[in-house]
């Protein structure tokens, strides 16, 4: 019988919340094979992280503590990882697409010597499942014959756990040797941010290139605050120095699937589009009525930013007050 | 430095995708090399050359690509833009899955015993993201993914590179040996820094156009043939597509004469407001 192992990410005493869709993504395949779900975090300090994870529905979770798992490394976390799956004989072991998935879990499947499945969207069966190729425009089902299979999850296509039931039983486990193999994690610029994460909010406020300078992005922002949304931006708005690199929404960059999504002066590469094509609702705003945007808006507005910002916010403003 | 550069053909990204039944149809397919790995090409002539001596060279590059034999065409233009020589390992692309590309790549590792690998991080039509790290991975190498910049250090015995991750950049130190994989903005003007070329030197965004020279160059320049047999790798997938179709189409959209008619189709229409 096959177990389902999730690694979620701790983050500054706190579990990641863009680790709950991979929860949920385990749970479901945990009914799929008929086995148990363990749940795994690695880190200096974990307590709190595993303690909100123990919330979640799984069937324990595992903790690996060490100050030298103080900063992420895949060099470290990936043997963790495959020594876990393999005591606790996990068929599938999974984690969030976020940028350490990604960077973790092939070099996890390298080890443990089975195949790897990015971005998965869908559960189709035990070793059956769907994930977006081609930039978002072809559905794949793909069908995997290792016995152990490593599947990244797309965030955007699973909910996030909730907590339920009674709390799991925690265990600590010893990392065995940690070896860097000479990498060495130097520093990260986090920038903080008031507003909810690009990938989690409900609503996104995007500005491409047609925004012409970083001062811009500020009407921008009023906007994305005054909706409760986060702030994104096209590659080259984030190449044109706009804005910082995180905000980006794309191929590269972040993908997306909130509510609503405001494409703002943002013209609708197919990079672009494959990143927020899911996105409940989009709304367009171009001053071009070609731009290829249009294409998959729902509501599309052809007039430029200077004039459509203020009457957004005019009018978000009085739905409010009339809602209140 | 000797540099070791993957790369895969892909179809055209800008052209339409089409299916025939539940598979992918490639009659018309115009392919063209990964854009991340011609990137990685470009990541890897500068990081061999002095830029400001004239772009003399001081390392080797060579790329490799498996898959079908038309690959010499992607494989030439690599040679064209400076590449120093190329490897084609023929395998038909229903023998190959990313398991099968990392054991070829790392039989190759054994074979050229490079001090970096350089990839692309993802290849853009199967975007699995996954190679560089499996070959790392099983090399027992460390790995930087996700490269927007690279600066060699510790006198030329490791590499400082900056990670697009979810939180902004991270910059991580590997020493050599190790596998690199690099993100669009490898190409920046002075993303790539290698201790020889002047550090203000600043390089046209992009990968480089081949030169005529470079071009009649690479017809000199050898493609080496060899197979997944002599390399001794089994091939045969252990992850297959079995059915392929396009995503669900979007409702045509409307376009609406103002920002107030607007506000009001979300608030009643689509109910997000």
């Amino acid at each position: 019988m096959g177990n389902v192992l999730v690694v979620v990410e701790e983050l500054q005493g706190q579990l990641r919340s863009a680790s709950l869709p991979a929860i949920t993504f385990g749970k479901n395949m945990a009914e799929t094979v008929g086995g148990q779900l363990a749940l795994l975090v690695i880190g200096n300090s974990v307590a709190k992280a595993a303690e909100e994870a123990s919330k979640l529905g799984a069937t324990q979770v595992i903790t690996v503590e060490d100050g030298k798992l103080e900063h992420y490394l895949a060099e470290t976390y990936a043997p963790i990882v495959a020594k876990i799956a393999q005591e606790k004989q996990a068929q599938v072991v999974v984690a969030s697409a976020t940028a350490q998935g990604k960077d973790l879990l092939p070099r996890v499947a390298a080890i443990l010597d089975c195949s790897l499945i990015s971005e998965v969207t869908g559960i189709k069966g035990p070793n059956q499942f769907e994930r977006p190729m081609m930039a978002g425009n072809m559905i794949a089902t793909v069908e995997v014959s290792t016995p152990t299979v490593v599947v990244t999850v797309r965030q955007t296509a699973f909910p996030p756990a909730v907590a339920s039931g009674e709390a799991a039983p925690i265990s600590k486990t010893d990392p065995g040797p940690i070896e860097t193999r000479g990498a060495e994690f130097l520093s990260v610029s986090a920038q903080k941010s008031e507003r909810p994460d690009l990938t989690e909010a409900k609503v996104v406020v995007s500005g491409g290139r047609g925004m012409r300078e970083g001062k811009n992005f500020e009407e921008l922002a009023k906007l994305a605050d005054l909706l409760g949304g986060a702030m994104g931006a096209s590659r080259a708005a984030c190449d044109a120095g706009m804005v910082p690199n995180d905000l980006q929404v794309g191929q590269t960059g972040k993908v997306v699937a909130p509510e609503l999504y405001v494409a703002v002066a943002i013209s609708g590469a197919i990079q672009h589009l494959a990143g927020m094509k899911s996105s409940k609702v989009i709304v367009a705003i171009n001053k071009d009525p070609e731009a290829p945007i249009f294409q998959v808006a729902d509501y599309g507005v052809v007039t430029t930013w200077e004039k459509a910002v203020p009457e957004l916010l005019t009018e978000v403003q009085k739905l409010k007050s009339a809602q209140r | 430095v000797k540099i070791l550069v993957p790369a895969k053909r892909v179809p055209d990204p800008e052209q339409k995708v089409k299916f025939k039944g539940t598979t992918l149809d490639q009659s018309a397919v115009n392919w063209q090399l990964n854009q991340f790995d011609e990137y990685a090409v470009e990541t890897a002539l500068r990081l061999t050359e002095n830029a400001s001596a004239g772009g003399a060279r001081d390392g080797e590059v060579v790329v490799v690509s498996i898959g079908p034999k038309d690959v010499q065409q992607q494989l030439r233009a690599t040679l064209a833009m400076g590449a120093d020589r190329a490897i084609l390992v023929e395998g038909a692309d229903e023998l190959l899955d990313a398991e099968v590309v990392a054991r070829t790549l790392s039989k190759l590792v054994e074979r050229e015993k490079p001090d970096l690998v350089l990839m692309g991080k993802l290849a853009a039509d199967s975007e699995s993201n996954e190679v560089g790290q499996r070959l790392a991975g099983s090399l027992g190498w460390p790995q930087a993914t996700f490269a927007c910049s690279i600066e060699v250090v510790d006198a030329g015995k490791a590499l400082k590179v900056g990670r697009e991750v979810d939180a902004g950049v991270e910059l991580k130190k590997v020493p050599f040996p190790a596998v690199v994989t690099v993100d669009l903005r490898i190409v920046g003007p002075q993303a790539v820094k290698n201790g020889k070329t002047a550090p203000d030197h600043a390089y046209s965004e992009g990968a480089r156009y081949a030169s005529l020279k470079g071009i009649m160059a690479a017809k000199k320049k050898p493609i080496e043939e060899v197979t997944l047999a002599a390399l001794g790798v089994s091939a045969g997938q252990h992850l297959k597509v079995i059915a392929a179709q396009a995503p669900p189409a979007r409702k045509a959209g409307i376009k609406v004469g103002s920002i107030q008619e607007l506000i009001e189709k979300l608030h009643n229409e689509a109910k997000v407001l």
